[in-house]
């Protein structure tokens, strides 16, 4: 085996603090050979960005690190600045997560990309400038020689990433060090730049480090992978070995906890009880112990080494390591399953039952204004341009779709209970445009919503018994009655009554979004509005509160209507799934349906952009990739809006293509009246 | 996108596997004012002013009892007299006791600071927040109304207006003050409470039904009251420093009342030869607003909301 | 978009209109010009100064409102009408702001250059000693009122001056009235003059600048462009002067502009102690002299000053800030 082009060995990083120190990272051993990807997996806490980030020196000032990091044989620890600065660009290089803050916004794109070549090439300003050109065309950025004098808020969030990229690959670098670079995109976007990466690696030969918090994305990118938890890697092997047998409880539980696009959402997901331990105060032993059903005395004492199990690469820091490779134990095996009861009315079917809500040609258009200093109206933002569904008792409807598509501002439309702009919204058999003011606050009381970050639905300032008494006596109930409906709420959704004095902060992040169902259940409502409930958690977490959902609509008789942009969580929760784009459903149906045979050619591309975690799938799947970026819902295209970016459009002849330019393709019904497609030429795909 | 595991929800040990909580280590659950406190009592510059500013108060309530001397005694005996044992700060050109009146001047200007300091933030916490959360023809109406106070120059209005409270009480004087304070601040208030209204736990609670002016007393102004207690110190420093300065000019407080900006402006003419007429005076001014401008800079670090709270 | 241009303007002209009738209605009903004139000795006939104040616009025997209409008559032409002593109000204003622009001009440039350094200078140093006593500085200045600090560098000149003996400071006015001499003679008595109410400024100008450019340049240190400038291979003092100081010059230019404007009018203290003739002495003198066109006339440029300071501020930054330009 060659040499690797990066060792760490034993890498500490801890950052003092006026509570104590923080050992985000306490010791790590890995190497990344030339030309590989390793994927770093964990959650928040786990210590892996502040591992990467140490690797190109550009922690802050006050963080302590130790250990070994050589580059080709050379360290890296204790260079100073000057030498510092000479490895970073050239040899090493990074992508980071947010383009936007991430790029200078004073200076044009080229300006940027043009220094990073200049500082390690003593080459002309036009050599510098031809080559950006050339870097922006590598990374697909159309009309290259053009925008490299655009600034960067000029690019969308996928275009930005692409310039990331092209300025690390600027001097051909040995290590590309990616933290997180597609977690703050579309779907279809993450697709694109996890392409543009695979071109850097073509192109460069370089390896990559890959630190991501989603294990489906690390399945089809990555070489090997190493998870990480409380600042160590408990687990450490080829993609194959970890994803197919995993050897620790905690990488059992993730790949468990995980929503898979390609399986029916019948079986409920793997929860893992309790949060990541405080980074300030470890306990003793295996970080992992107190989350763990496998944990007994001695994990509570000693903390395990990262051994071989099964092949020699292959390495897990457990004490039953052996154990559970001798019984070929999987996540089930490990993780107690809940048991959800079934709602009685699922036993109806679907045209018997009521409907709760129905929305048909809803309209919502924003006036769009521009300038900071003369601000006027330029146009209409049309979020939403007539889109139809209806929603039935007990079950679930996920509105899908990327930003920009207009599921929040359909969401917010259905809760204002007010007359649309146009159309007509119908709730509980009323319509709202008919309602007086009394009739709606008393409307309120049926209809809540449960926001997605649980920091910002929780106001800080009130402890959550308050949060929750005030909309129960907004509508006048007794406090007795309150404070008691207080108590049965808390315990619904698994939380102490006795805490309910505390503050939003003082819970964990999970806690807060079980709090946030309480305030929403609180007036017992039959309709239940989520914005996209889970995006902001942790995959651990996430599993515990999907499953709750799901527990409160059986037990409670509830509807929901679901906005989410992650595809996975959708199929696992939702009956029904209708997809949007650009303030228009392409297609409706029942999820199981739409999923096995997408008939849109979006949904199929949005579809075949969901990584899974199984590595053979998604090194064997072929992958649609859309061009460019979303129109502007200001000004959408003629005829089917989705041509410009159409995969089917651009196989088409000249007659057929007229169609799609001129006529708006209706929804209509595929095989059965349930499943409905916009497309003049829909054709159903099996794409997971 | 994952949440950061807030250091603070780990202090929580958590749940155990089968779902109970475990007995919570209450002690190390810190309530919100008492981490204020103690990160304010960690800037030391903000303590040395909060200490200085109690010296300060203590002196002009109380230290008027310690001297056989009242503001408006005339010693015969000691014109123009340097300090000695007898006049702590000296005499003045009638024989008044400069401690004395220096004492009751710091009174004057430190009453009219807090007053002035607590309509201002109050006036414009109410205008700004309801400006903001209801917008339409209120927004626009108030907020032209405050455009126009800012562009009115205050410093000449009330000098005008001077006249009118001359023998009449100074309370009116107070309320000219606040009148041109309150503006600034409501606008910063407005701006916060657009951004606020917006938040998703002010929007569910509209959808819930509350109505709009429990949503502005409940939820905006008390997420706002960082903001408002620091403009409130820093509006006390603004207000002395504001009166002093038109009482140096004759426009403010009126003998035979004193405030410190009296007391400077008649010891300003001969400052270099007698200068404790002068120097007192100036003195505790400066020192008196360079104090609360160090708790309030000190304030505003111990509540800046970024910082986890 | 100049449509909109215009509209902001008319705005502002609707807003200065009405700040200055208020101002003058304000002033003509709590001022006395007639005092000036009972306090001759002997006292003019009461005819004979009813006559003058009449000619002036002054009576304050006429009805307010008639006053009023007559003053505005001759604003909408451009004439701000007379002072009591019979002058041109727009005269007296033209020599005046002469006067503060040359005070201003070279305390707000200088002062303000300094204290940008500073700021930015103290926010990379955070909590090191330098910024500590930058701020430290920054802080005691500002809590000195205008007024006590002038009066500070007076005394301390004085003791200068007698020490060495020789005139090197001078505080009274721009310049020594009949001074004979040539070019030369005649510019070092100005600088002589200009020393100390420029250093009073300019210490002020300093302290508001650094601590403001030190939480701009704050924020922008806190953004990761900076460190994606370090990941490029700048140093860290390149990627420091390169993206983080010229990206926090936008709001340093615009408060600037903001800063000068307003202080035409707020260096009321330094003018009047130093006995510079300007427009800011002219806020207290109009107001002690019961001049009420000239309070009328003060206010009115005081009005458009502030307006035209946020005005052009604002432009200014969706020029500097390619993020906020209106194409």
């Amino acid at each position: 085996m060659a040499d690797p082009v990066l060792a760490v060995r034993g890498l500490t990083v801890t950052f003092p603090g006026s509570a104590g120190d923080v050992r985000a990272v306490r010791g790590i051993d890995y190497e990344l050979q030339p030309g590989e990807v390793l994927g770093i997996v964990g959650e928040s806490g786990s210590g892996k960005s502040a591992s990467a980030t140490a690797v190109t020196g550009l922690l802050p000032a006050s963080a302590v690190v130790d250990g070994s990091i050589k580059l080709d044989g050379e360290e890296l620890i204790g260079l100073d600045d000057a030498r510092m600065a000479k490895v970073r660009g050239k040899r090493i290089a990074m992508v980071f997560q947010d383009p936007l803050s991430a790029l200078t916004p004073v200076y044009t794109v080229g300006d940027q990309l043009s220094e990073a070549v200049r500082i390690h090439n003593d080459v002309s300003k036009q050599a510098a400038r031809d080559r950006s050109v050339e870097l922006l065309k590598l990374v697909g950025i159309p009309h290259a020689s053009e925008r490299a004098d655009a600034f960067p808020h000029e690019f969308s969030g996928g275009m930005r990433q692409r310039v990331m990229i092209a300025m690390a690959i600027a001097n051909d670098p040995d290590v590309i060090i990616a933290d997180e670079p597609t977690t703050a995109l579309d779907v279809t976007i993450q697709a694109q730049v996890l392409e543009v990466l695979r071109t850097a690696r073509e192109l460069t030969g370089a390896a990559i480090v890959m630190i991501t918090h989603d294990l489906s994305v690390i399945a089809g990118f990555a070489d090997r992978v190493a998870v990480m938890y409380a600042g160590r890697i408990v687990e450490t092997g080829t993609v194959d070995e970890v994803f197919y047998s995993p050897r620790m409880p905690y990488t059992m539980g993730l790949l468990g906890a995980i929503p898979r696009a390609d399986e029916s959402g019948d079986r409920p997901l793997v929860p893992i009880e309790g949060t990541p331990p405080s980074l300030l105060d470890l306990p003793a032993g295996c970080p992992f112990a107190a989350r763990c059903p496998l944990a007994f005395d001695t994990c509570r004492e000693v903390e395990p080494a990262l051994i071989a199990v099964g092949s020699p690469n292959h390495r897990s820091a457990c004490h039953l390591a052996e154990k559970i490779d001798a019984g070929g134990w999987g996540p089930t095996d490990v993780f107690p399953l809940p048991d959800l009861p079934e709602a009685a009315v699922a036993r109806v079917p679907r045209a018997e039952r009521e409907v709760v809500l129905e929305a048909k040609d809803l309209v919502r258009h924003h006036p769009l204004l521009k300038g900071a200093v003369f601000k006027r109206q330029v146009g209409a933002v049309r979020a939403v341009d007539g889109i139809s569904f209806d929603l039935r008792d007990g079950e679930t409807l996920g509105l899908v779709g990327e930003s920009g598509c207009g599921k929040t501002t359909t969401l917010l439309e259905v809760l204002e209970l007010a007359a649309p702009q146009a159309g007509r919204i119908v709730v509980l058999g009323r319509d709202v445009s008919e309602l007086g003011q009394s009739e709606r606050r008393a409307m309120r009381r049926d209809v809540n919503i449960v926001f997605q970050d649980p920091m910002a639905s929780l106001d800080p300032r009130m402890p959550v018994s308050d949060i929750l008494a005030e909309p129960m006596r907004t509508h006048g109930m007794s406090g007795a009655k309150i404070q008691a409906r207080i108590r049965e709420l808390l315990r619904l959704v698994g939380l102490n009554p006795e805490h309910a004095g505390r503050y939003p902060q003082q819970y964990s992040g999970g806690q807060r979004e079980r709090a946030g169902d309480p305030d929403a259940l609180a007036l017992e409502p039959e309709l239940l509005v989520l914005d996209e409930p889970v995006s902001a958690l942790d995959v651990s977490i996430q599993a515990g509160v999907i499953n709750l959902l799901e527990e409160l609509r059986a037990r409670l008789g509830l509807s929901y209507l679901f906005v989410a942009h992650d595809l996975a969580v959708v199929r696992h929760i939702a009956d029904r799934i209708a997809v949007m784009y650009l303030g228009k459903i392409v297609e409706i149906g029942e999820v199981t349906r739409v999923y096995e045979s997408a008939s849109h050619p979006y949904t199929q591309a949005l579809l075949s952009a969901i990584p899974l975690p199984d590595p053979h799938k998604e090194r064997a799947r072929r992958r649609i990739l859309l061009e460019g970026d979303l129109p502007s819902p200001a000004d959408p295209p003629s005829g089917c809006r989705f041509r410009t970016r159409c995969p089917k459009f651009a196989g088409l002849d000249e007659d057929r293509r007229r169609r799609c330019l001129e006529e708006e393709p209706p929804l209509h019904g595929m095989d059965d009246d349930d499943h409905a497609a916009a497309c003049h030429y829909a054709e159903a795909l099996k794409v997971v | 996108m994952s949440v950061p595991s807030d250091q603070l929800a780990t202090l929580l040990p958590g749940q155990k596997p089968d779902g109970q909580e475990v007995a919570l280590d209450e002690t190390r659950i810190a309530s919100r004012w008492s981490l204020v406190l103690r990160r304010f009592r960690r800037r030391r510059l903000a303590m040395a002013g909060l200490l200085v500013l109690v010296f300060l108060f203590l002196l002009a309530f109380v230290g008027p009892y310690l001297s056989q001397w009242s503001y408006t005694d005339h010693d015969f005996d000691a014109f123009l007299q340097g300090p000695s044992l007898d006049h702590w700060f000296g005499t003045t050109q009638t024989g008044g006791d400069v401690y004395a009146l220096t004492l009751r001047g710091m009174q004057k200007s430190l009453v009219i600071g807090i007053l002035v300091a607590l309509i201002s933030t109050g006036v414009a916490a109410l205008v700004g927040s309801f400006a903001g959360y209801m917008g339409g023809w209120i927004d626009r109406s108030l907020m032209w109304f405050v455009d126009l106070m800012l562009v009115l120059p205050s410093f000449l209005i009330i000098a005008i207006l001077s006249p009118t409270f001359r023998g009449k009480t100074w309370l009116v004087f107070v309320v000219l003050l606040a009148a041109f304070l309150w503006l600034v601040t409501a606008r910063i208030v407005r701006g916060m409470t657009i951004s606020l209204r917006e938040r998703e736990y002010v929007l569910a609670a509209r959808y819930m039904g509350v109505p709009a002016h429990r949503i502005i007393f409940r939820h905006i102004l008390p997420n706002i009251s960082s903001l408002l207690i620091v403009d409130a110190t820093i509006n006390v420093s603004a207000a002395v420093i504001s009166e002093t300065g038109l009482s140096y000019f004759g426009f403010g407080v009126q003998p035979p009342d004193v405030s410190l900006g009296t007391l400077i402006a008649d010891g300003t003419q001969s400052a270099t030869t007698y200068p404790w007429l002068f120097g007192f005076a100036a003195g505790i001014l400066v020192a008196l607003v360079l104090a609360v401008n160090l708790v309030g800079d000190g304030l505003r670090d111990a509540l800046d909301p970024t910082s986890g709270f | 978009m100049a449509k909109f241009l215009l509209r902001r303007l008319a705005n502002y002209v609707i807003l200065v209109a009405v700040a200055t009738s208020c101002a003058y209605i304000l002033a003509a009903i709590s001022l006395h010009p007639r005092a000036n004139f009972e306090g001759r000795n002997p006292p003019p006939p009461e005819a004979v100064v009813d006559q003058r104040l009449t000619q002036l616009n002054l009576n304050d025997k006429t009805p307010v409102l008639q006053r009023y209409k007559t003053w505005a008559k001759g604003v909408l032409h451009g004439d701000f009408g007379k002072t009591w002593e019979g002058d041109s109000v727009n005269a007296e204003m033209a020599r005046r702001i002469g006067v503060s622009l040359r005070l201003l001009l070279i305390a707000t440039i200088v002062g303000g250059t300094l204290g940008v350094l500073a700021g930015a200078w103290g926010a990379i140093r955070q909590y090191e000693f330098s910024d500590h006593a930058v701020t430290m500085l920054s802080f005691v200045i500002l809590s000195i009122p205008v007024f006590v600090l002038a009066v500070v560098l007076e005394i301390a000149a004085v003791g200068f001056n007698n020490a060495t003996g020789a005139k090197v400071f001078e505080y009274t006015g721009e310049f020594t009235p009949g001074l004979q001499g040539g070019f030369w003679t005649h510019a070092v008595d100005r600088v002589q003059h200009l020393i100390l109410p420029s250093l009073t400024l300019i210490l002020g100008e300093i302290a508001i600048f650094s601590r403001y450019q030190r939480s701009a340049m704050l924020d922008v240190l806190g953004q990761d462009f900076v460190r994606t400038a370090q990941a490029k291979g700048l140093r860290r003092r390149g990627a420091l002067l390169r993206h983080a100081l010229r990206t926090a010059l936008i709001p340093a230019v615009t408060y600037f502009i903001y800063n000068f404007g307003i202080l035409i009018v707020g260096a009321t203290f330094t003018e009047k102690i130093f006995g510079w003739h300007g427009m800011g002495e002219w806020f207290v003198d109009s107001v002690t002299r019961q001049d009420t066109n000239a309070v009328a006339a003060v206010t009115c440029f005081a009005a458009i000053m502030i307006l035209l300071a946020g005005l052009i501020s604002d432009v200014a930054y969706a020029l500097l800030d390619p993020r906020i330009r209106v194409s």
